[in-house]
């Protein structure tokens, strides 16, 4: 079976009914997606199938093939820079255990792909399916609001620099 | 402690670089509450240091790092552990100790007893041998000295040089026994809110918590235990497995039963088709209501029968009572409650050498050597604990169950083994917070004021000003009665407080409704002498704009409660929308003594009632035929970011000892919410979880 995760393609053998979860954490090695349910509850297993957020927890792997999977690991541009959406993350101070942050910011990921401008109910829609027991829900929300403006503000100064920045 | 090459070991806390960074030794987990940075800063302001340079390592599960050696001066190598940690003979000083002893993280004890007293005082005896070292290279005075930024320099004739110029002869010098810490005003670190140095890690996918340990050979574990708690398991027979693919071991301990396999799925999908059985046991008909009948009957007994446990008596008040303008009585309830921690329990263990090594998350890394130490009948010596970040602890990751479950699972082969448990397993194996009733009488004169108050409980746990209150009244029975029960206990997150802020805060609410008196107003009356509440409480109100009218169907309440330290009020505004509450708006008021990290305090404010308010709202265990019912998120259920209220934080630093952050939020976002649902509707809730209620609004009367 081939997947790609994250632009990098792996041949893996497993049974094809093993949720994606356990074949990106024990198959690859890559932890930083977590295991809080098993039964798509607590999203900290999410990750982006061609860029739509899903519970890797209920995907088994054999749906995730012929598709890009994009986990925690991967949304940064490059090896020394971060995601505007994790640099808002430390500039907030948001995550405090951490553990559910890697499916908290996947899931942010996908909202700011689709909504340049999210309001308070498009926060509670998009993000109502991560639970955070160390209580980060109001800091979450307005490091949402921070990446948001980060990313438009970075659009309109492409823009204005006509193609200078590629 | 060992040093790297070019290090130099000042005390047990702290290590010099040759390049002059600073490497502080932390013996505390770090579990989201921020102190594997707030401790370094301790340190770091008490030495002078630039914080810049600072890093830190958690301490080993190492009887170094446990009270009775700091106690008994004890000696790393040829360096002295600075002699005034021993017999300073104070109440916080020994709780200070006895934390160190089983080197737990917890009780919100980090910062106020580790911090105070090992971090700030280890960090002023090394900047007191660097000076004296630097005053007798340079053949000066060390009143001449300036110390700043990790350099320390003579203005007078102009020269400046690193901390570590000094080192090896700071290391030789004996360390004061009592050096002098800096007052809030000299703090350059403390009470400020540099980033945590953790938290980098923990937004890239990075941050290693202990499900996520890997190690050569290492295979995967899951397990089931006797869901009537204390029952034996019935062995099954390896060939249950035989015909499994990638499985690899059944392993039967005493009350429960596990598989290896290649990986974690594997072992569930072996576990789930295996037919587990259990002994029958005394408790297997045991249910919710059984456990509330024997509280009643044994809290009864114990009056009838005058061997009640007396917690706190003042004055006279049978006859206060007996002589009362007016009675009030009622009875309050709370449910059994999970940990939840977002990370479900794990461990790995490696038996090898005639040892064990175990990789987990702990609040106890010690404590769990010890468990591991016996379970397997070694010397503790011979276990050594790797902790790793935690995700979540709350006072579940205090408990060794899964270390021993692992270590003795591992005893069966030669490979490392990785043990997860299922979230249901998490779910039906905790250590819960008890369920309670709390019975309240009271007596209140002609104007209302409270003149007696008798409090009876079940249990006492800590800590031991949980029931008590501070309002100003003069006789009083704060009483318990022993009980039993089958079901695990454990430390909840604020433990007692998480049900004496409830029972406390709303009879107080309830006083106030019966004496005819705002609720905010009735409490300050009442506060009278203690002002440092006063203060509080008024902070509160004014940024809850407590006279303001809110609209319909929306209601306010108040709350004010002590634990760890530290007092909070809280304002909770709601909503009642569709029969059901939404918390609007939290409006929190601390004083913590003083907030060492003050963004890292405000944070766990918000935690601590984000938490609470889970539990005030939805939070119920319940146990049937002797086992708990529920079992994931879909019956257990979480408080989500749709129905989070915003929470606005203010910290009062009164320049008190310090108090704690971790906990004291929690106790009392229940009675704030559930008083505000009685100024909307007019109905009181003296059962938690909130769901249970049918809540509809006071009707508004129309003009």
């Amino acid at each position: 079976m081939i997947i790609s995760i994250n632009n990098k393609i792996h041949e893996i053998e497993v049974d094809p009914t093993t949720p994606l979860l356990w074949v990106i954490r024990e198959q690859i090695g890559l932890t930083g997606t977590k295991f809080g349910c098993g039964i798509g509850q607590c999203g900290a297993c999410t990750v982006q199938l061609d860029g739509i957020p899903i519970r890797s927890c209920l995907i088994p792997v054999q749906q995730a093939v012929d598709k890009e999977i994009t986990t925690i690991e991967g949304i940064a541009p490059n090896a020394t820079e971060l995601h505007v959406i994790q640099q808002a993350w430390i500039d907030e101070q948001i995550p405090q255990c951490g553990y559910c942050q890697s499916g908290q910011i996947i899931a942010v990921h996908a909202l700011l792909a689709n909504n340049t401008a999210p309001t308070d109910e498009d926060i509670d829609l998009a993000m109502s399916g991560n639970i955070c027991r160390c209580g980060t829900y109001p800091r979450v929300r307005k490091g949402i609001k921070r990446a948001a403006a980060a990313l438009t503000n970075t659009a309109i100064t492409k823009n204005e620099n006509h193609g200078e920045m590629d | 402690m060992i040093a790297d090459e070019g290090d130099t070991v000042i005390n047990i806390w702290l290590k010099i670089g040759a390049d002059n960074t600073i490497t502080v030794i932390v013996p505390h987990a770090e579990m989201g509450q921020g102190v594997h940075t707030t401790l370094p800063m301790m340190l770091a302001d008490e030495m002078d240091a630039d914080w810049k340079t600072v890093s830190m390592l958690e301490a080993p599960g190492n009887k170094e790092y446990a009270n009775y050696a700091l106690a008994k001066g004890f000696i790393l190598g040829e360096k002295d552990i600075p002699s005034m940690l021993i017999g300073t003979v104070d109440g916080l000083f020994l709780t200070a100790m006895k934390q160190l002893s089983l080197q737990l993280t917890g009780g919100s004890a980090s910062v106020r007893c580790t911090g105070m007293h090992a971090m700030r005082v280890a960090g002023a005896a090394a900047r007191a041998v660097l000076l004296e070292a630097a005053a007798e290279q340079w053949g000066v005075s060390p009143d001449e000295l300036v110390v700043k930024d990790s350099y320390i320099s003579h203005p007078i004739s102009n020269r400046t040089e690193p901390f570590s110029s000094f080192v090896e002869k700071a290391a030789d010098l004996s360390q004061p026994a009592k050096p002098r810490l800096k007052t809030s005003e000299e703090f350059t670190i403390m009470g400020t809110s540099p980033p945590r140095l953790d938290i980098p890690e923990k937004v890239n996918g990075t941050a290693s918590f202990g499900i996520d340990v890997t190690l050569p050979n290492m295979k995967y574990a899951t397990i089931k235990a006797s869901p009537v708690f204390g029952a034996k398991l019935k062995p099954i027979g390896a060939e249950a497995i035989k015909d499994m693919s990638g499985v690899h071991k059944i392993v039967n301990l005493d009350g429960a039963v596990a598989v290896i396999a290649d990986g974690y799925w594997l072992a569930k999908m072996a576990l789930d088709k295996l037919s587990i059985a259990f002994e029958e046991s005394a408790n297997d008909t045991v249910g919710q209501d059984d456990i509330y009948d024997l509280y009643l009957d044994d809290m009864n007994a114990a009056i009838t029968e005058g061997n009640e446990e007396k917690d706190l008596k003042k004055g006279d008040v049978e006859s206060t009572l007996a002589n009362a303008n007016k009675l009030v009585e009622a009875e309050y309830r709370v449910p059994y409650l999970a940990h939840a921690t977002m990370e479900p329990m794990n461990c790995t263990a490696f038996i090898h050498d005639g040892g064990c090594e175990i990789w987990v998350g702990s609040q106890n890394p010690l404590g769990f050597a010890n468990s591991v130490a016996e379970a397997l009948d070694i010397d503790r010596e011979k276990v050594m604990v790797h902790n790793q970040y935690l995700g979540g602890g709350f006072g579940r990751r205090a408990m060794p169950d899964v270390a021993v479950q692992a270590a003795l699972i591992a005893k069966e082969v030669d490979y490392p083994v990785k043990l997860i448990w299922s979230r249901e397993e998490d779910m039906r194996q905790d250590h819960y917070r008890e369920a309670n009733i709390s019975r309240f009488k009271a007596a209140l004169n002609d104007t209302g004021n409270i003149t007696a108050w008798n409090n009876q409980f079940v249990f006492k746990h800590d800590p031991p000003e949980a029931p008590h209150i501070p309002y100003g009244v003069d006789h009083q029975f704060i009483h318990y009665a022993e009980s039993t029960t089958h079901v695990p206990w454990g430390y909840w997150r604020s433990v007692d407080s998480s049900m004496h802020g409830f029972f406390t805060e709303s009879f107080m609410d309830e006083l106030a409704y019966n004496a005819n008196k705002d609720p905010y107003q009735y409490r300050r009356e009442h506060l009278a002498k203690a002002p440092r509440f006063l203060k509080v409480l008024d902070m509160a109100a004014e940024k809850a704009n407590w006279d303001e009218s809110l609209p319909d169907n929306w209601g306010r309440g108040i709350s004010i409660h002590q634990s760890f330290g530290t007092i909070v009020a809280q304002v909770a505004e709601i909503e009642i929308i569709a029969d059901t509450v939404k918390v609007q708006r939290v409006v929190c008021v601390a004083d913590p003594g003083f907030a060492f990290h003050p963004d890292g305090f405000k944070a766990q404010m918000e935690s601590g009632i984000v938490y609470g308010l889970t539990a005030a709202l939805y939070g119920e265990i319940t146990i049937e035929n002797g086992a708990v019912m529920q079992s994931n998120f879909h019956d257990y259920r979480m408080l989500r970011m749709n129905e989070s209220p915003k929470i606005e934080t203010y910290i009062i630093n009164s320049d008190n000892w310090p108090g704690g952050a971790g906990e004291p939020s929690t106790p009392g976002i229940a009675p704030a919410v559930t008083n505000a649902i009685f100024n909307a509707t007019g109905i009181r809730i003296r059962e938690l979880p909130v769901k249970n209620h049918n809540l509809v609004a006071k009707p508004t009367i129309l003009s």
